[in-house]
């Protein structure tokens, strides 16, 4: 079978060629980690202390990655089933699925290569409940150190230094002294600092790519170009010079293609002319992909922001990681992360989104896997379209349970919104006819 | 003269308008889908055609003196005729067909008693016919699957058991053939059939003091009116199947919103609940759609609900309805759920509950589930437009106007006999519109 | 002295009262009272109760509680208690409450303090967060100071100073309560027989409106009656239900595992009451008390953290030692995380202890309880075989 992740077969841009060789590398890297005696630290996407990982020379193994991967290579379903087969309830979510029947049927990872045994769990707590139950049941599989840290929740829309105080002891007292333990390297708080510098330069390049969607036409899709262009700092990569690499390069790309007025790069080549733009809220569905996005495209319509491509970091409001704060910037860095906000906060953004990104109106793909996203979407989508005045449009999928993904139900709930939208756009016309 | 038409292919029927260029309903189709949704559409179409040759007949013969009175009657008169011949037309075609499919294995050696038996069985659904058609007899369902389905499988197993012939054989040349015949449309030439009908009118019924001499010109002339096939808009669940370019499609939802806004101008909140799913829109003063919200996946609280539950009590659909408007209470269903519907019927039959009350229950439960998809797109502004099948419900009908009451107070509540054709009847004027504002003008296939 | 009865059909109406008249009734009786709603599983209700406050359980509609709006703030795939919550506030069943906190029970609990926000904006509404590091310098310093800003906003409703003093009074009464229902369940698991599962449930969940002083003399009153009273012993089994920590079971599902042959003797239901394990000290400072007792003596649930993995599960162990039950059910709200990500866990720590169990699922509002009976009829008579062999 030939390797369908989704940057191979976009048109291939120097940025995409640079990030395939990168996420390759890194899959190489963990194959061969006990070999090369490397120590390897699981932990999740939304509040990843990548630098501090690296601090450690740990490799840094996202169990949410792999079951995207999974998604992407339509091998997700025969996971989740696996799971579901050894007592897990069909109600729960689908990413913890795929990674507990991945593992019960192997653990091949991505690339066709098994991925080692984590050597500690960093549950770095985030955004998301299910984490602490995904770890648990890892941890009750390899018996391994399981490093706990609560990122408490915006609950009241801000960051208190109560709040501060607790991440930042956590790290000192908790984190760093049993990833000494663990990885046996001495923390060096110099070599964090340099990390961080890095992360800030690939960030401000991040923020000009996705803030590059305000023109128009967007030369990005913000929803499934984005997440191609958040990978490596959503990932791994936050805080290497790699991401520095691709970051500066997909800058330049973009750039271009604002200079030369063009739209964005689709699986098809360059998208048709631009007829709707979007802000989209919750995560994709990975399982159908491609198909998902086809229904986008085809239609003209492109996604200007989103919330998922702030998941594993929100820098559009000016946050980066700071060397000169490094343990307080990282906790601001979890605590900022966009589940981690109320909701109160998320209608904010979204409706800013909407008039900052001159879009025709919110799009909510809801995810049933995902509570910490889903639960109370229909009540941003009201509140969004009270404070713009846009239509708003709600659509149901899963992350990468197959069987979640109806796209005879989605295509047309999508058709009827961009339909309603040009109906809206031509309303003057046809009101004074009807009367 | 120009005509367009909307056409809503549904799950289960697939339904036609045809309006003139001042938006004017002249005509409209409804056909069962079958599993082909091109014939469906164009069996509707050539419905809803018939019926606006029957307007414009209607209109032609309004100026005859010696009709007054008597034009209902006439126009009904040249329909059944009409329909009659089309009958015979269609029955023709299964007659041949099935006599094709006299061969094989299973046939040799019988084939020539078969093929007597079928002759047999044709003649007297011949003989029949005209008393089927005649005036004032009732069919179950207009469609000729349905009519001729049902007497040939009766006549057929009469004929088979005095021939001494196997009936499996008869049934098993009929299903080969039937499909093929219901997937080939009736033939085009409504004119002959209209005017075979017209003469058979005259010979037959005394009652009307008209001559033929009096009639024929504007009989004539309301045929001969050139319909313009002008613009066709497709909608519904299977209109990425049409074969029409992406101009001629729009959204079940716009076209729901606008025929509503058709039918009652004033309606500012729409509800459909169709067999497969529920959907509450909102649209503005000139039709326009600014919200919508359907069931989310899970079919929960659709019309095929209602289905089950008539499967389960050995009802028919239409039984429903009125036995739960018997009830003295209603028992609380908290299960929407298709799956789980039969069990909770079960369960509460177990515990000795009422069969009214439980489909009172069951009827609030559906429309509780309404309520919520409603109140998501935004609630109830007045006026409020009912559509689809559960519409035609009265237990349902019931339901819905106390709980709109209760959470919303006093609102007109707008219900149209003719609310099946909605969708079709705002996907006819989307096409009326798109010639009027200019866009391209484009034949479909 | 009171029959059970009397008692009980007082709970019941109590229960069954879904406009919250009995504490519409407290609140109206004097002036400038206020009442502060709180969500499952845990709140430090003796905050609110030293602000001369009510603190009420909100704990859902029930069975008998129509959503209609509810429903169209959430997706099929949500349990039912965010719904029939929201659908109380829409109806203005809840608008006498002058605050609602949401505990960090899972992510729909937490993303429904938001929601409240956007939708009750003139209610003082809190997302209380509680420690998972259950280290003193860390997550109990995090913790005492959460509360201390959970109390200052609480004197904001309240409009008034909440003294230590206060507080160490009220943390006193809530002791008795914790003693009392510790007593019954206690009395529960000697003599399942004399307290049927259901009768325990009203009398606790009354303990969610009733002021906390007047629900201490009911248990009293309770405990008293149902030892005077003789009632006929059954061949149950002896079974702990858990699961059912925050979307209750409809009242009839605790009824039917009884009629099936199972005497629950211990439970997750309304776990508030019980969540700190022992009395909470009175002397010394108090918020860092009810830190402590959350830290080092509270209760165990699948909302919480277990930081070391040797104990995973083995609450449930002790709980089954403890009772002399015989097995486990475990019983868990549809599309409930935590409940549902936490089972396959559990369920391999009883299995490594020869513990059976079944399990299923259930919304506040389920209709069906044949199959429930059936499969609690079915467990009970295989424990029985299995106990005889």
């Amino acid at each position: 079978m030939s390797t369908p992740t989704p940057s191979t077969e976009v048109a291939k841009d120097t940025s995409m060629l640079q990030q395939k060789a990168m996420i390759a590398g890194h899959y190489d890297r963990l194959a061969t980690a006990r070999e090369d005696g490397r120590k390897v630290c699981s932990t999740f996407v939304p509040g990843n202390l990548n630098e501090l990982i690296m601090s450690f020379d740990l490799l840094n193994n996202l169990p949410e990655v792999n079951a995207i991967q999974s998604g992407l290579r339509k091998q997700s379903g025969l996971y989740v089933m696996e799971a579901e087969k050894h007592g897990h309830s069909e109600d729960v979510c689908t990413y913890v699925k795929s990674d507990i029947g991945m593992i019960l049927k192997g653990n091949v990872g991505p690339y066709g290569k098994p991925l080692p045994d984590p050597d500690v769990l960093l549950l770095c707590y985030t955004g998301c409940y299910t984490f602490m139950k995904w770890f648990e049941l890892l941890r009750e599989r390899y018996k391994c150190e399981t490093i706990f840290l609560q990122i408490p929740y915006e609950g009241d829309g801000k960051i208190t230094q109560n709040m501060r105080d607790y991440v930042v002891k956590q790290l000192k007292e908790d984190v760093i002294p049993t990833l000494e333990r663990v990885s046996g390297v001495k923390f060096d708080i110099d070599r964090l600092r340099e990390y961080l510098r890095n992360s800030a330069k690939a960030e401000d390049d991040l923020v000009h790519v996705l803030q590059a969607a305000k023109t128009k036409p967007s030369p990005i899709d913000a929803y499934f170009g984005g997440i191609y262009y958040i990978g490596p700092i959503f990932g791994a990569f936050r805080g290497t010079e790699d991401a520095i690499g691709y970051y500066r390069a997909l800058r330049e790309e973009i750039d271009a293609r604002v200079a030369a007025g063009q739209g964005p790069v689709t699986p098809e080549g360059d998208m048709g002319e631009e007829k709707y733009r979007l802000v989209v809220e919750g995560p994709p569905n990975y399982t159908s992909f491609r198909d998902f996005w086809k229904m986008f495209y085809d239609e003209g319509a492109v996604v200007v922001a989103s919330s998922y491509t702030k998941v594993g970091g929100v820098y559009d409001f000016g946050f980066r990681h700071d060397p000169d704060h490094p343990l307080e910037s990282l906790a601001d860095y979890c605590m900022g992360c966009y589940t981690n906000r109320n909701l109160p906060q998320r209608v904010d953004m979204l409706a800013n989104y909407v008039d900052e990104y001159q879009a025709d109106g919110l799009l909510i793909n809801s995810i049933k896997s995902c509570n910490s996203f889903s639960a109370g979407q229909l009540l941003i989508m009201r509140e969004v379209e009270k404070r713009t005045g846009k239509p708003g449009a709600f659509i149901e999928t899963d992350l990468v349970d197959p069987r979640y993904f109806s796209p005879a139900n989605v295509k047309n709930r999508l058709e009827s919104y961009f339909q309603m939208i040009d109906q809206k756009r031509q309303g003057g016309a046809v009101a004074g006819e009807a009367a | 003269m120009k005509s367009f038409i909307g056409i809503d292919l549904g799950s289960t029927t697939t339904k036609a308008v045809l309006m003139d260029e001042n938006a004017e309903v002249l005509g409209r189709g409804i056909t069962n889908s079958r599993s082909n949704y091109d014939t469906a559409a164009r069996v509707a179409k050539q419905e809803a055609v018939i019926d606006t040759r029957l307007t414009l007949l209607r209109r032609e013969l309004k100026g005859i003196p010696a009709l007054e009175g008597q034009i209902d009657s006439f126009l009904h008169g040249l329909e059944d005729g009409f329909r009659l011949e089309q009958f015979l037309e269609q029955l023709a075609d299964l007659e041949n067909t099935c006599e094709g499919n006299v061969k094989g294995e299973r046939f040799a050696g019988i084939e020539k008693q078969v093929m007597e038996v079928l002759v047999e069985v044709f003649r007297r659904l011949r003989d029949e016919a005209p008393a089927m058609f005649a005036p004032g007899a009732e069919r179950k369902s207009d469609f000729f699957r349905d009519i001729a389905g049902s007497r040939y499988l009766t006549t057929a197993e009469a004929v088979a058991k005095e021939a001494d012939l196997d009936y499996d054989m008869l049934l098993n040349v009929y299903d080969k053939s039937i499909i093929e015949v219901e997937n080939r449309p009736p033939s085009e030439d409504m004119s002959g059939k209209f005017l075979r009908s017209l003469d058979r009118l005259l010979a037959g019924a005394p009652e009307f003091k008209v001559d033929a001499a009096e009639v024929k010109a504007p009989v004539e002339q309301a045929l001969g009116v050139e319909l313009d096939e002008t613009y066709v808009v497709g909608t519904g669940y299977g209109r990425v199947t049409l074969p029409f370019s992406k101009e001629h499609i729009r959204s079940e939802i716009l076209c729901h919103g606008l025929g509503a806004h058709l039918m009652y101008p004033d309606t500012r909140t729409v509800l459909d609940i169709g067999g497969q799913d529920t959907k509450a829109i909102q649209v503005d003063p000139a039709g326009i759609v600014e919200n919508f919200q359907m069931n989310d996946r899970c079919a929960a609280g659709c019309g095929r609900y209602l289905g089950y539950i008539a499967d389960e009590m050995k009802l028919g659909l239409h039984e429903l309805g009125p036995m739960a408007m018997k009830a003295t209470r209603t028992v609380r269903i908290n299960s929407t759920c298709t799956v789980f519907a039969g069990a909770e019927l079960r369960d509460r039959l177990s515990l000795g509950e009422k069969r009214e009350d439980i489909l009172a229950g069951l009827h609030r439960a559906i429309i509780l589930r309404a309520m919520s998809i409603i109140s998501r797109s935004g609630g109830i502004s007045d006026q409020f437009t009912f559509t689809g099948g559960v519409a035609k419900n009265e237990a349902a009908v019931r339901e819905l106007k106390k709980l709109i009451a209760e959470n919303y107070g006093e609102v007109t509540i707008n219900i149209n006999p003719d609310s099946i054709y909605t969708g079709a009847l705002g996907a006819a004027e989307f096409a009326r519109r798109a010639v009027a504002e200019g866009a391209r003008m484009e034949g479909t296939a | 002295m009171a029959a059970t009865k009397d008692i009980v059909a007082r709970c019941e109406a109590l229960f069954e009262d879904l406009n919250f008249e009995s504490a519409r009734a407290w609140k109206a009786a004097e002036d400038g009272r206020k009442v502060i709603g709180y969500l499952p599983v845990y709140v430090p209700r003796e905050i609110i109760h030293a602000g001369g406050m009510l603190p009420l359980g909100v704990l859902g509609g029930g069975d008998r509680l129509e959503v209609i709006h509810g429903d169209a703030y959430y997706q099929s795939y949500i349990c039912r208690i965010p719904r029939s919550t929201v659908e109380l506030g829409v109806t203005k069943r809840l608008d006498f409450v002058d605050g609602m906190l949401f505990p960090s029970t899972c992510d729909v609990i937490r993303n429904l303090s938001g929601m409240w926000k956007l939708m009750f904006p003139e209610v003082y509404t809190r997302y209380v967060d509680v420690p998972q590091n259950f280290d003193d310098e860390l997550g109990g310093a995090f913790f005492r100071q959460e509360m201390e800003e959970l109390k200052e906003g609480l004197e904001g409703v309240a409009g008034r100073k909440i003294t230590d003093d206060a507080i160490r009074e009220s943390i006193a009464v809530y002791n008795e309560n914790r003693r009392l229902v510790r007593e019954l369940y206690a009395f529960r698991a000697k003599q399942p027989w004399k307290t049927p599962s259901a009768e325990v449930y009203l009398v606790v969940r009354a303990g969610m409106v009733l002021p906390i002083e007047e629900h201490n003399q009911l248990i009293r009153d309770y405990l008293a009656a149902a030892d005077a009273e003789d009632r006929p012993m059954r061949d149950n089994c002896r079974i702990v239900l858990t699961g059912t920590f925050c979307e209750q079971p409809p009242l009839n599902l605790i009824k039917s595992l009884e009629l099936a042959g199972c005497y629950v003797v211990d439970d997750d239901l309304l776990l508030i009451t019980r969540w700190l394990l022992d009395d909470v000290p009175t002397e010394g400072d108090p918020l860092g008390n009810l830190a402590r007792a959350f830290l080092h003596n509270s209760e165990s649930t699948s909302a919480k953290y277990v930081d070391d993995e040797a104990e995973k599960g083995r609450y449930l162990v002790r709980a089954v030692k403890e009772t002399g039950a015989e097995g486990v059910i475990f019983a868990a709200p549809s599309f409930c995380d935590p409940a549902l990500l936490d089972r396959p866990m559990l369920q391999n720590e009883l299995k490594a202890n020869n513990i059976p169990y079944i399990a299923f699922k259930y919304a506040e509002n389920s209709g069906q309880m044949q199959p429930i009976r059936e499969q609690a009829g079915t467990f009970a008579d295989s424990i029985k075989l299995w106990s005889a062999a």
